[in-house]
């Protein structure tokens, strides 16, 4: 299971911003991102229906991380892997993907990978599809649902989400599956397990008292190639960062005609949005 | 995020009282869990912060899943399918998550697969609930059913029902009887012993029982062919999946439709013996109620904060007169006294659960060294004495004092929202339909003051004002203090008053009066306790409190002293 740890933009009061314009991520408390509690429940129904499977909840961040880490084995999780290291930081979706596939393959390929469609901080929805790719396993994306899996012709059937209704897709296994937020929400924190797993901490936390180690790796752990990872592996470079005010005048109303169509991809470039 | 546990500052205050300390102590028996349980406790802050994440967990869940279904429950109600209930789909849902997040069998011992959690903080998780369904409060309370079974029942019986119930199995105690409400020694239901079947069979009626259709019931049964009162009754326990009790009916009620009143059934259900037989009623349903009315004082104060919640966010937001209403000292009276209801009366609830906690333990270790040939140490056994007649003595204080003060604080509700409380659209109509049965189920206001009113004539509760007119209270509450050492001069007066005329009669008629001065005299002690411990959360309670409560008390007070045994005749109908 993948998750991420975000600073929760859903409730965004004035100091969101810094003057510069960038998040001030000190204003917002960092959560666990929406979709992949979304995607944490398919995976404990899945544990519910095969009750001898496990959970391994894989994220990338800062040591704090370790957060959510926590979160998801008080949720029902089995396992908890934080890949934290400088060498990993500043990673665009590209080199975060190849990061995460690599601490997979060290894992071993599970049945099914399960994150959230998107993070609520980059909107990207690019890390899913390319951790499958990098793997070179089938995915499925805009999952509402997991239907059926069949342990012996190691096939799942999921109900994804698309533009006016849904469709029923077969996939076969291993594969990846990201969840949209109109999936079941996520159980509760369960009383024992947080009990429990509170005292469970990762070593670069530098918690005295933690009676259960998260595993934690670093780039060397997952034998990452370090010219994949972090800023080095990131061709995203971040240019400005604007405040954007939508504005309702602007909108305007176009045909799917060739000329329509042809005159917004020219306004687009013009404009940088794209290209 | 809303949480209906970390918003609200009043309860962490409450949990970590100093007598947790010993609460904690009790229960955790040296922390000799701790190697055995991976969930248990190391050490004393260990367990406090366990108890405040758990918390956090039930307040967020109410916050989220039980606010959100509260509406739809309330209209869709239960379904009665053949014989059998079925929850409102958001009841389900709500039970769903509470069973899910492990919130059953939260006071039994972890052999059994409980939480081993002191009865404070599971009786603030009901709190907690009840804030935002009343209804489904009652039916995730219930659970507490299994204290008495704890008590009473025999190893082999706690090992087969207990785990059960916390892994969610629901609970119901079935007493009332069309002919046996208020007065229990009219039980009919009958228990005959089968030498064929080996086991007890149940036969009668049984009315207006909670969660009806629960997974185990706790039920009173003649036992003792021929015999009419008290003293025939036994306790049994009876598991649905024997079958035998079917659903007549579920009752239309006024509130807390989420939770299913009904009417049962019992053919030849095969049901096991709690205890001895002969003492369902005079030792078993008496503990039964004890926890009952403390559940009840828990939901009253939980609807009584919902009300509140729900007027002070009317009163900033409805503009009249060019203002928002709470400007009007008219509206802001209102809500102080609302608030200062709900500070004392929640001071009261929990300080009762710590009484009850830490008499528990004690009887629960006594019962543990009975097994083993041991006995409690003479200060042991002091303590557990001393706190048991302290929680016996406070109970119906805090049942009825808070079903009442849940009652006007609905009231108020409703008026400060003028006209459109009036409408069915606004979550105060349901919280004035859900507070009005908290004064009369699990006893009467009438019957609080029953069980109350021996505690003022034995002078109980005047010892306690005592014992708190000794406290140390901060300089800004010594004015208050002294009001309240000249209350307890008066409650004295009165009582001896009602004493010296001799008169049953008379003395009934003025043990509400006495009662009340009673609560208001010991919840005044509270709230000076708490103002002095945290005076920016409780001082302006303190003093509104108290402005309120001695204008009551007097009222009380006047009643007493004009009252005589003559002047009965004029109230006699």
């Amino acid at each position: 299971m993948l998750a991420k740890q975000v600073p929760d933009t859903r409730n965004v009061g004035p100091d969101a911003m810094t003057p510069e314009g960038t998040v001030n991520r000190s204003a917002l408390p960092a959560i666990f991102n929406p979709e992949d509690l979304n995607a944490l429940e398919q995976a404990l129904r899945l544990k519910d229906q095969f009750p001898g499977s496990t959970i391994t909840v894989v994220t990338m961040g800062l040591p704090k991380a370790a957060d959510i880490l926590r979160d998801a084995l008080y949720r029902g999780a089995d396992d908890a892997v934080l890949l934290t290291d400088r060498a990993l930081g500043g990673a665009d979706t590209l080199a975060t993907s190849y990061a995460i596939s690599m601490a997979i393959r060290k894992i071993g390929m599970p049945d099914i990978i399960i994150g959230g469609r998107q993070a609520i901080d980059g909107d990207t929805a690019q890390v899913g599809p390319q951790v499958a790719q990098k793997l070179d396993i089938d995915q499925v994306t805009y999952v509402e649902s997991i239907d059926k899996l069949c342990e012996e012709c190691r096939k799942v059937t999921v109900t994804r989400r698309i533009d006016g209704g849904v469709e029923v897709v077969e996939a076969p296994l291993p594969c990846l599956l990201t969840i949209t937020g109109s999936a079941a929400p996520c159980r509760p924190q369960n009383a024992k397990r947080v009990m429990k797993f509170k005292k469970a901490a990762a070593p670069s936390e530098g918690k005295e008292n933690a009676k259960i180690e998260i595993t934690q790796w670093g780039a060397a752990d997952v034998d990452a190639d370090l010219q994949q990872c972090g800023l080095a592996g990131s061709p995203t470079k971040v240019k400005a960062v604007q405040n954007i005010v939508f504005k309702a005048k602007e909108s305007k109303q176009l045909t799917g005609s060739d000329t329509d169509i042809e005159s917004l991809i020219v306004e687009l470039l013009d404009s940088h949005t794209i290209g | 995020m809303a949480n209906c546990y970390s918003d609200r500052a009043e309860l962490r205050f409450e949990l970590n009282h100093p007598l947790m300390e010993r609460i904690v102590e009790l229960k955790e028996r040296n922390y000799r869990d701790k190697d055995n349980y991976d969930y248990a406790p190391e050490n004393f802050e260990d367990a406090m912060d366990s108890y405040d994440r758990v918390l956090d967990i039930v307040g967020d869940i109410t916050a989220t899943t039980i606010a959100d279904n509260a509406e739809g429950v309330d209209q869709e109600g239960p379904h009665h399918e053949g014989h059998r209930v079925r929850y409102a789909s958001g009841t389900e849902a709500n039970l769903k998550a509470m069973v899910q997040a492990g919130m059953n069998g939260m006071t039994m011992p972890r052999k059994y697969e409980g939480l081993n959690f002191p009865i404070t903080p599971y009786t603030m998780c009901a709190e907690i609930v009840a804030h935002k369904d009343a209804g489904f409060g009652n039916i995730w309370s219930l659970q507490d059913c299994v204290e008495t079974l704890y008590e009473f029942g025999s190893e082999d019986q706690h090992q087969r029902f207990i785990p059960r119930i916390c892994k969610g199995e629901t609970m119901s105690m079935d007493l009332t009887e069309p002919d046996a409400g208020s007065d229990l020694q009219h039980v009919m239901l009958k228990a005959t012993y089968s030498e064929e079947e080996g086991c007890w069979l149940l036969n009668g009626v049984k009315r207006f029982i909670t969660n009806g259709d629960a997974d185990q019931h706790l039920v009173l049964a003649r036992s003792e062919e021929g015999t009419k009162d008290g003293r025939g009754l036994s306790m049994f326990i009876y598991d649905k999946r024997q079958g035998g009790v079917n659903v007549r009916r579920i009752e239309n009620k006024l509130g807390i439709h989420g939770s299913p009143t009904c009417e049962l059934t019992y053919k030849n259900a095969k049901a096991e013996l709690v205890g001895s037989t002969r003492m369902g009623l005079i030792k078993y349903v008496m503990a039964l109620m004890n926890g009952a009315r403390l559940g009840i004082a828990a939901q009253s104060v939980g609807i009584s904060q919902a009300c509140y919640d729900e007027a002070i966010a009317y009163a900033k937001d409805r503009e009249q007169f060019g203002k928002a209403i709470i400007n009007f000292p008219a509206v802001y009276d209102m809500l102080s006294v609302m608030k200062a209801k709900l500070d004392a009366g929640r001071a009261l609830l929990y300080q009762t659960a710590r009484y009850v906690d830490i008499y528990k333990a004690l009887d629960d270790i006594e019962r543990e060294r009975k097994a083993n040939g041991e006995k409690l140490t003479a200060e042991e056994r002091e303590e557990q004495k001393k706190y048991a007649k302290l929680a016996d003595s406070l109970t119906p204080l805090a049942k009825g004092m808070n079903s009442e003060f849940c009652n006007q604080n609905a009231y108020d509700c409703i008026q400060i929202h003028g006209g459109s409380g009036f409408m069915m659209e606004y979550a105060c109509q349901r919280y004035y339909r859900d507070a009005r049965i908290t004064s009369i189920y699990e006893g009467t206001t009438q019957l609080q003051v029953v069980a109350g009113i021996r505690y003022v004539t034995n002078g109980s509760y005047v010892a306690q004002c005592r014992d708190f007119e000794k406290q140390e209270v901060s300089e800004a509450m010594k004015p208050l203090q002294q009001r309240s050492i000249l209350m307890a001069d008066k409650l004295e007066e009165a009582t001896a008053r009602v004493k010296e005329a001799g008169d049953q009669e008379f003395l009934d008629i003025c043990a509400r009066h006495l009662y009340e001065m009673a609560a208001y005299s010991i919840m005044g002690h509270l709230i000076q306790y708490n103002a002095t411990q945290q005076p920016e959360l409780f001082e302006k309670s303190a003093r509104v409190f108290m402005n309120y409560a001695e204008a009551e008390f007097i009222k009380h007070y006047s009643m007493v002293m004009y009252l005589t045994p003559e002047s009965l005749a004029d109230y006699r109908k």
